[in-house]
């Protein structure tokens, strides 16, 4: 052996007297360089950019804009596309996509009305098994992405029509009143409630989505189970080598997802006031939340992004619909301008990514 | 080449600590696993070399809980042992560097560090919110790199995707050493390392091997294995051809074995 690791390790000698500096990297960074690195570092840099400068523009060609009165309305308005942004939100961190989430939320409001209404069931029970069977609908989602292995976009764009027909047949089209729920089961309409300090209008719901965000966004920064929802979404297969259960968290992300959609459906009956299977959540809720989501910087191919990122692009659309509305331009400008931004926001994210490179 | 002198062979002895018997693992029509056996000797380097294809990375991956083997049976300490998934063989003190490296790249070095097994700060905070222990885990995971000494990393916190291929491995190395407790195995540790950085690696293996855990390498660096190995694990066309002692024969020797260019005198001794 000894001659054999003479000739194996000789080459090393000529290590000695060599250089013991370790590879330093004085790179001539350019401004630009720099603010790749920097975007790279903090997702939610881009959109809360975008939104200061809508903010900022809208202000000085809309007088009004900058009166309590509209900064109230544009979080009431964002308060169900928030939560159900946060659904959406922890679906594309594991790299997939959940169409189903508008679906879930109406479904899910649906059964809560007609559990009271048509059961009997007292509505803080029957706000509880809606609440359930979201979460039931979730875990139909994660099942058949985790385990059957199916691609989210189809289990979900399958799930998305399942539901949505599950909704109209079983309410027969069944509009329950605004005034019956008021006057037998106010419990439902609870988060359509408000606290009004100096005039302003807050909805109870605002609170909702502002805690939903604050509370998903520290799980997914200072939990280990946060950690593995990015790791999921990052590289699976490392991951599943480095000791994260991937299908296990993948189902749990859908079940969690599928549990907000129907907090949002909760959230709908008081925002609406009554329980309609025909809301437009139903049709549009998934391409709202996903707009808010790439728009706020999470990326489509997994994680990457934030949570705080996802309410700032919601907030972006919010504003950008009410500024337009003010400034007194066609509605469907507003359509053009959030297409235009989320266009951007993919190629920016795309940028970033090299920064990596 | 005195460094491998000292206490080599003074706790290779005994029963092994992990046995494998008859493991067979079949991908579709591929048989990659073909009734091999496997012994790992307590305190040991036990180097796995063999052509590709050989079925090295497919018996890796079922001692490490990667992969479930068909049929056959794996043994630590003597008890039989089952595992399911990477976790349990975690569970159970078994660590691994696979090829790929198994990181998340967007996730920092400690997060990369600490995968699956994060540490949650004491107290209410840690009980009740399950915070992440950061600081703890950022000091320990500096403090496992400067052991290894293979790079200067200025931010622990840095994204693993930042860091170059090398300083990748480092990290990865530097995780199994840290929390093997009964076998580490290395898969190619040495391949995206310079020469000073693999000197480094050659080292720590030695440095685990003090410390009473035994190793197993797979490498395709001959000069490292007969350098290092205590004993010399030769697979070919899925199963162990032979056992060899690197004082014992040559390179171009192991060589020949592992090609199938010779066949070794005592392969049915050693089997």
């Amino acid at each position: 052996m000894s001659s054999d690791a003479k000739t194996a390790a000789s080459y090393e000698e000529g290590l000695q007297g060599a250089s013991d500096k370790v590879a330093e990297f004085q790179e001539q960074k350019t401004a630009l360089k720099r603010l790749q690195h920097w975007l790279h570092m903090t997702p939610s840099a881009v959109p809360m950019i975008v939104l200061v400068a809508a903010i900022v523009v809208f202000g000085l060609l809309s007088p009004n804009f900058f009166k309590a009165v509209t900064l109230s309305t544009i979080l009431q308005q964002i308060a169900i596309v928030g939560i159900l942004g946060c659904a959406q939100s922890l679906v594309v961190l594991t790299a997939g996509i959940d169409l189903s989430v508008g679906a879930i939320a109406v479904f899910s409001s649906v059964l809560m009305g007609q559990f009271t209404f048509r059961y009997g069931i007292p509505a803080p029970l029957a706000i509880a098994l809606g609440l359930a069977a979201g979460t039931a609908m979730g875990f139909a989602n994660g099942w058949l992405v985790a385990r059957i292995k199916l691609p989210p976009f189809i289990v979900t764009l399958g799930t998305w029509q399942i539901i949505l027909a599950a909704n109209y047949i079983y309410s027969a089209n069944e509009t329950i009143r605004s005034s019956a729920i008021a006057a037998e089961a106010p419990a439902l309409q609870f988060w359509g409630y408000s606290i009004q300090p100096g005039g302003v209008k807050i909805l109870y719901a605002v609170f909702l989505m502002v805690a939903l965000v604050a509370l998903l966004a520290y799980v997914l920064r200072h939990t280990a189970w946060g950690r593995h929802v990015y790791a999921v979404g990052d590289d699976p297969e490392a991951a599943e080598l480095a000791g994260v259960r991937t299908k296990r968290v993948l189902i749990q992300v859908y079940v969690l997802a599928g549990l907000f959609c129907a907090i949002a459906g909760w959230v709908m009956i008081g925002r609406f006031g009554s329980v309609s299977p025909s809301a437009s959540t139903g049709q549009l809720g998934n391409i709202q939340s996903i707009t808010a989501v790439v728009i706020g910087g999470i990326s489509l191919f997994g994680g990457r992004g934030s949570i705080v990122g996802m309410f700032f692009g919601a907030l972006i659309v919010g504003v950008f619909e009410m500024g337009l509305k003010m400034v007194g331009t066609d509605p469907q400008w507003t359509f053009f301008l959030i297409g235009l931004l989320i266009i951007l926001a993919v190629a920016v994210d795309q940028w970033i990514r090299k920064a990596s490179a | 080449m005195d460094q491998k002198g000292i206490g080599m062979t003074a706790n290779i002895s005994g029963e092994p600590l992990l046995k494998a018997r008859g493991l067979v693992k079949r991908y579709g029509k591929v048989t990659a696993l073909d009734h091999c056996d496997f012994d790992l000797l307590p305190g040991e380097i036990l180097a796995v070399i063999g052509d590709n294809g050989a079925g090295k990375s497919s018996l890796i991956k079922a001692l490490s809980g990667a992969v479930q083997p068909d049929e056959g049976e794996i043994a630590l300490e003597g008890k039989p042992v089952r595992f399911a998934n990477p976790l349990d063989a975690r569970g159970y003190g078994i660590e691994c560097v696979y090829q790929t490296l198994a990181m998340s790249p967007a996730l920092s070095i400690a997060d990369n560090m600490f995968m699956g097994r994060e540490l949650r700060k004491p107290g209410i905070m840690g009980q009740w919110f399950r915070k992440l222990d950061r600081p703890a885990m950022e000091k320990f995971a500096r403090e496992k790199l400067t052991e290894l000494g293979l790079m200067t990393i200025q931010n622990i916190n840095q994204a693993v995707e930042t860091l170059s291929g090398g300083q990748r491995q480092g990290v990865a190395v530097a995780r199994a050493a840290a929390f093997g407790s009964k076998v580490v195995i290395l898969d190619e540790p040495t391949a995206a390392l310079g020469v000073k950085e693999s000197r480094r690696v050659l080292e720590l293996i030695r440095d685990v091997r003090s410390r009473g855990i035994p190793i197993i390498l797979i490498s395709h660096n001959m000069p490292h294995v007969f350098e290092v190995a205590d004993r010399i694990h030769i697979h070919r066309l899925g199963r162990r051809l032979c056992v060899i002692r690197p004082d014992d024969y040559s390179m171009s020797d192991a060589v020949a074995f592992m090609t199938g260019a010779k066949l070794p005198e005592e392969a049915a001794t050693a089997a």
